[in-house]
């Protein structure tokens, strides 16, 4: 699935890199902790958090992750939305609360990186 | 090599025109009419696709060429509508999808005409058509790609190491890291990773470095009044160091368990010290020390193997 899928299934509001939403989404990552995303995110993820400051896009690009969803609405601060922009890293707002934003991307078949999930117990 | 006369310069143009061929230029799409259609057809068809001459094509033969000017022609003569097989050229000059581009704008000075029809040599069949607007539109592309090629060479130095003529090459890349400074955090370690990146280094390699790196400045802008970071680059392997001026750590061994933090909340907020910093480090290099003293401060160094896993 591409981020610009996901901007448009999910109602997202692309806040910089609008020309940048042609990448796939390798997993999706999330995390407000920025060294646990060091550790843990992978290449092409999408990272869900609710940290707006600038840091966050110097993660993003270490990682050579795909973009950032901010959740809860949360307007990122305008030095970050430049350094994204500058980066090329897309940082998308979701008014949705990380609990809510996360089952929907699970549910577009979004998995994490390097995790095996077993079979899920069928309902009904 | 010396030349008497006029030196003869042969331009990179001059060079694309004998390298292309009418087929890489070569409009493939073409709008093409039957000899049975009438004349008042044709009207409709240039203006709609802003065309000054078409094909005339029978089965995938093609029989004719019918331009704007036969078609004017026509009208000043106002006789009464005809099929097209009546006022088209008939005679006609073609182009092989295989000529050098070269021949083809021969072809377009010496006959003044608009447009070749452009047929496969073995087949004889018709597969496209060529303008000069086709030619010029071709050259600028392929010089694009060219210049772009060019430009992505020039910007990797990747081949540093082979033009460099020594028994041993080591860069040093020194970048300077301010206490405190939340809004440049990250900055030294992103130009790090765009130069190792740019020096054609393994991606894997790129990556974990970049880690490293990241982490040892977050902590200098946490912990310390700023520090410094250093990237030594072998062919080999790249040695990285951070140092700083203190305050230092009084229990390196607590330190370097996960999710031990001395961070005050303020940082936390911001995600930051979630006591991950030195586990990262250590888990990114293949090999790793820590040096620190409380009062006086702390070097970190960290060794990135750039084969690993190669052999």
């Amino acid at each position: 699935m591409k981020l610009a899928d996901l901007v448009e299934t999910l109602g997202l509001e692309v806040k910089s890199a609008q020309n940048n939403l042609a990448r796939q989404v390798t997993g999706a990552y999330v995390s407000d902790l920025l060294s646990d995303v060091i550790a843990n995110s992978a290449e092409g993820n999408v990272w869900v958090t609710l940290q707006v400051h600038v840091n966050v896009v110097a993660v993003a690009v270490m990682k050579d992750l795909a973009g950032i969803i901010l959740v809860n609405g949360r307007e990122p601060q305008q030095d970050t939305v430049e350094k994204a922009e500058a980066e090329g890293i897309p940082l998308m707002v979701s008014g949705l609360p990380t609990f809510e934003l996360a089952g929907r991307l699970y549910g577009l078949g979004i998995r994490s990186a390097n995790v095996k999930v077993s079979a899920e117990p069928e309902t009904g | 090599m010396s030349q008497a006369g006029p030196e003869i310069k042969i331009t990179k143009t001059q060079e694309m025109v004998y390298e292309m061929k009418v087929g890489d230029v070569m409009n493939r799409s073409v709008i093409s009419v039957y000899p049975n259609d009438r004349m008042s057809k044709l009207r409709g068809i240039l203006r709609r696709n802003r065309i000054s001459g078409l094909p005339v094509v029978e089965g995938d033969c093609l029989v004719g060429l019918v331009s704007i000017e036969d078609f004017i022609k026509w009208l000043a003569d106002r006789q009464d509508d005809c099929p097209i097989r009546d006022r088209m050229t008939g005679k006609l000059e073609t182009l092989y999808s295989d000529d050098p581009l070269v021949l083809a704008i021969g072809k377009f000075e010496k006959s003044g005409l608009g447009r070749f029809p452009v047929v496969d040599r073995e087949q004889k069949k018709m597969v496209g058509i060529l303008t000069k607007g086709d030619v010029i539109e071709g050259l600028l592309n392929k010089l694009e790609i060219d210049y772009h090629e060019e430009e992505i060479h020039r910007y990797r130095a990747s081949h540093i190491f082979e033009d460099i003529e020594a028994d041993g090459t080591t860069l040093l890349f020194q970048y300077v890291v301010k206490g405190q400074d939340y809004k440049q955090a990250g900055a030294s370690s992103t130009r790090l990773k765009r130069t190792l990146k740019r020096l054609g280094l393994q991606p894997d390699v790129v990556r974990r470095v970049a880690i490293a790196s990241y982490e040892a400045e977050m902590n200098q802008v946490i912990f310390t009044d700023g520090g410094n970071i250093r990237a030594r680059v072998q062919p080999s392997r790249v040695f990285l160091e951070a140092e700083d001026a203190g305050p230092g750590i009084a229990d390196i061994e607590k330190a370097l368990e996960p999710g031990y933090s001395t961070a005050p909340d303020s940082v936390r907020e911001l995600g930051f010290g979630a006591g991950m910093g030195l586990v990262n480090i250590k888990k990114s290099g293949d090999s790793f020390d820590i040096q620190s003293e409380p009062g006086k401060g702390t070097h970190v160094s960290v060794s990135f193997f750039t084969n690993r896993g190669k052999s």
